[in-house]
C-alpha cells in the first residue's frame, strides 16, 4: 500500500496515540458508569474520584434489582423487542422480496412511498397513532407498544436492496422443478437472504431495546413500562443515587454491548449495507 | 372493455407480487401511512373530548404567534447546526486517520467508536447527567486542574445546549465513520498512485483526491445527521426538560408537551407539520448543493 512507504510510517505512532486518546473520550464515559455502579455508595462522591473503585461491591446492582417492577420491565422489553424483531423479519422480507424479484402493476409507485416516507420524521405520526391505540382500547397494552414499531418502512427496504442480489435463475430454477411460490420463498430466498436477515433483525432488536419516545407515551401503569422508561422514571425519582441509577444503566446496557461484541461484523456491515440508498 | 381486460390480466399476474408484499403493506398502511394524512387533517382541527370542530389554519397561527416555539426552532437549529459539522468533521478525520492501518486495526477502532450507538439515549444521558453533576461530576473535577470554578453545566442558560452538543458529539460518529471508511476504502488505488506520480503532498491529496469522491457518502450523512438531530428528544427529556428557561427546549420537545402534558393535539400536530416541512426543505437543499454525480 502506498501510504505504507516507510517515509511516512513514524506519524502512524501519532495519528495511532490521537486516535487512542479519541476513542477513549468516547468510551470512557461508559467506564465510568461501570465504575459507579460497582464503587461502595458511600465513596461515589469523595474527591478525587477513584478510577479504580478499591472496595468493589455489588451492593448497587442488588438494590436495583430489588425496586418493584425491574423484573417486569426487563420482561416487557425483551418480549416487545423479539416480537417486533421477529414480525419485522418476516414481513421485510416478503415485501423485499415481491419489490426485488415480482413484477406487478404499482409496485414502482409502492416503492417509493417506502423510500419517501424514511425521510418522514416519526414524531409526525406520534399524535395521531395515540388517538389510534386510545380509541382501540390499546394504550397501556402489549399490542399498544408493538403495532406502530413494526410498520416502518426501513426494513423493507433494507430486504429489498439485499435480495436484489441473489439470482434470478436460482427462482426459476425453483419453480421449473415444481416449488409453489410460498415454497421458493421459503425454501430458497430465505436461506439465502440469511445475512440480510441478520442484519436486520439484530438492528431491529436494538432499536426496539433501546427506544424510548413511543413506549413513554403509550405506557402509563408500572406493569407495561419498558427498561428504558422505567429507568427514565428511576432517574426523575431518584436524582442523587448516582450508584444504583449507573447500576441500572449498567444492567440495561450490558446486554446490547455483549451482543455487539459477539455479532460486530454483522453491525459494521449493517450500516453500510442500510446507507446504501438509490 | 379490452383495457379493463387487460389490466386485470397484468393484475393477476402479479398476484403474488401483491400477496408477498400485503402483510408488510396493511400494517405500514394503518399505522404509518394513514397517521401521517391523519396528523395533517388533525393540524386542521379544534380537537377536544367534547367535540371536533375544524378551524383551518388557527393552530398554525396559534403555534407561529407562540414566542417559546420560535426559540424552539432557533433552539433545534443550534443544537443541529452545533452536532452535524462536529460530528462530521470527527468522523472524517478519523476516518482518514485510520484509513492506512492495517485492517484488524482499522476494525478495533470502528467498533470502539460505534460502542456507544449500541447503548440507549436514556443510558447515555443518564451518564452524562452524572458526568455533568455539578458539585461531584467527573467534568468539574477535571476542570479543576485547569484553573476553572464548577459550572453548573445542565443548569445554565449559557452552557446547556452547548453542553446537550458537546455529550453528542463526543459520543455519536461511531457509524460515519464506519461509512466514510468503507467509502475510502473504494477508492481506486491507482488515483492515489497518479496524484502521487504528479507530485502530490498528502494534503493535497486529501483535499483534491479523497473528499470530492466521498462526496455521495457525505451527502448521505449530513442529510441524515441533519434528521436525526432535529427530531432530539430523549436527551432534552431527561437532561434538562427543556429549561432552564426554555433554552433547550426542542422542537420534538415542545411537540411531546403539548400533545401529552397539555393535551393539545391540534397544535401539536401543527408543530409536526412545521418540523416535517423544515425536514423536508433542509433536505432538498442539502441535495442540491452537495448532490451532483461523482465519476471515477
Amino acid at each position: 500500500m502506498l501510504l505504507d512507504d516507510k517515509r511516512t510510517r513514524p506519524k502512524h505512532y501519532v495519528s495511532l496515540v490521537f486516535l487512542l486518546v479519541a476513542a477513549s473520550a468516547a468510551i470512557i464515559p461508559l467506564y465510568w458508569m461501570l465504575v459507579t455502579a460497582v464503587q461502595q455508595p458511600t465513596l461515589t462522591v469523595t474527591f478525587p474520584p477513584e478510577w479504580f473503585p478499591s472496595k468493589p461491591t455489588w451492593i448497587n446492582f442488588e438494590r436495583f434489582l430489588a425496586r418493584p417492577g425491574v423484573l417486569r420491565w426487563t420482561t416487557n422489553s425483551l418480549f416487545v423487542a423479539l416480537l417486533v424483531t421477529g414480525i419485522q423479519i418476516m414481513t421485510s422480507a416478503m415485501a423485499g422480496y415481491a419489490f426485488a424479484k415480482k413484477r406487478f402493476p404499482g409496485s414502482n409507485f409502492l416503492f417509493y412511498l417506502y423510500i419517501a416516507s424514511m425521510m418522514v420524521p416519526g414524531q409526525v405520526t406520534l399524535v395521531p397513532l395515540f388517538m389510534v391505540m386510545n380509541s382501540f382500547g390499546l394504550q397501556d397494552t402489549y399490542p399498544g407498544l408493538i403495532l406502530p414499531a413494526i410498520a416502518g418502512p426501513f426494513g423493507v427496504f433494507l430486504m429489498k436492496q439485499f435480495i436484489s442480489t441473489l439470482p434470478t435463475e436460482l427462482i426459476e430454477a425453483a419453480i421449473i422443478d415444481g416449488c409453489g411460490e410460498v415454497q421458493t420463498f421459503g425454501r430458497i430466498i430465505l436461506p439465502l437472504a440469511k445475512p440480510g436477515l441478520a442484519v436486520l433483525g439484530i438492528f431491529t432488536f436494538m432499536g426496539q431495546w433501546n427506544e424510548f419516545l413511543w413506549p413513554l407515551i403509550i405506557t402509563n401503569s408500572a406493569n407495561m413500562r419498558t427498561l428504558p422508561v422505567g429507568l427514565a422514571l428511576l432517574q426523575e425519582e431518584l436524582p442523587m443515587q448516582y450508584g444504583l441509577l449507573m447500576a441500572g444503566a449498567t444492567y440495561a446496557a450490558v446486554p446490547m454491548i455483549v451482543i455487539f461484541f459477539m455479532f460486530q461484523r454483522y453491525f459494521l456491515k449493517g450500516i453500510t449495507v442500510g446507507a446504501l440508498k438509490g | 372493455m379490452t383495457a379493463l381486460r387487460e389490466l386485470g390480466k397484468r393484475l393477476y399476474k402479479g398476484r403474488w407480487g401483491y400477496f408477498f408484499i400485503l402483510p408488510n403493506f396493511a400494517i405500514f398502511t394503518i399505522f404509518f401511512l394513514v397517521p401521517v394524512v391523519w396528523s395533517m387533517v388533525l393540524s386542521l382541527l379544534d380537537y377536544q373530548w367534547w367535540g371536533t370542530e375544524f378551524v383551518g389554519l388557527r393552530n398554525y397561527a396559534q403555534v407561529f404567534n407562540d414566542r417559546i416555539f420560535w426559540k424552539a426552532v432557533v433552539n433545534t437549529a443550534y443544537y443541529t447546526f452545533g452536532v452535524v459539522p462536529l460530528w462530521l468533521g470527527k468522523a472524517l478525520l478519523i476516518a482518514a486517520l485510520i484509513f492506512p492501518f492495517r485492517n484488524s486495526i482499522q476494525t478495533f477502532f470502528k467498533a470502539a467508536f460505534y460502542l456507544p450507538h449500541v447503548t440507549s439515549a436514556v443510558i447515555i444521558s443518564m451518564i452524562w447527567l452524572w458526568i455533568y453533576n455539578p458539585p461531584f461530576g467527573l467534568l468539574n473535577y477535571l476542570i479543576r486542574f485547569l484553573g476553572i470554578e464548577q459550572v453548573a453545566w445542565l443548569g445554565n442558560t449559557r452552557t446547556a445546549m452547548p453542553a446537550l452538543i458537546f455529550m453528542q458529539v463526543v459520543m455519536g460518529g461511531g457509524s460515519s465513520i464506519v461509512l466514510l471508511s468503507a467509502a475510502m476504502n473504494g477508492i481506486p488505488t491507482y488515483l492515489y498512485e497518479a496524484a502521487e506520480l504528479d507530485g502530490a503532498r498528502p494534503a493535497q491529496v486529501f483535499f483534491r483526491v479523497t473528499l470530492p469522491l466521498l462526496r455521495p457518502t457525505l451527502l448521505y450523512l449530513v442529510v441524515t445527521g441533519t434528521i436525526n438531530s432535529f427530531q432530539v428528544f430523549t436527551n432534552v427529556y431527561l437532561m434538562t426538560q427543556g429549561g432552564p428557561q426554555f433554552s433547550t427546549t426542542t422542537i420534538v420537545y415542545m411537540i411531546y408537551d403539548t400533545a401529552f402534558k397539555q393535551f393539545q393535539f391540534g397544535p401539536a400536530s401543527a408543530m409536526a407539520m412545521v418540523l416535517f416541512a423544515l425536514t423536508a426543505v433542509l433536505a432538498l437543499v442539502q441535495f442540491r448543493w452537495l448532490g451532483q454525480e461523482v465519476e471515477y
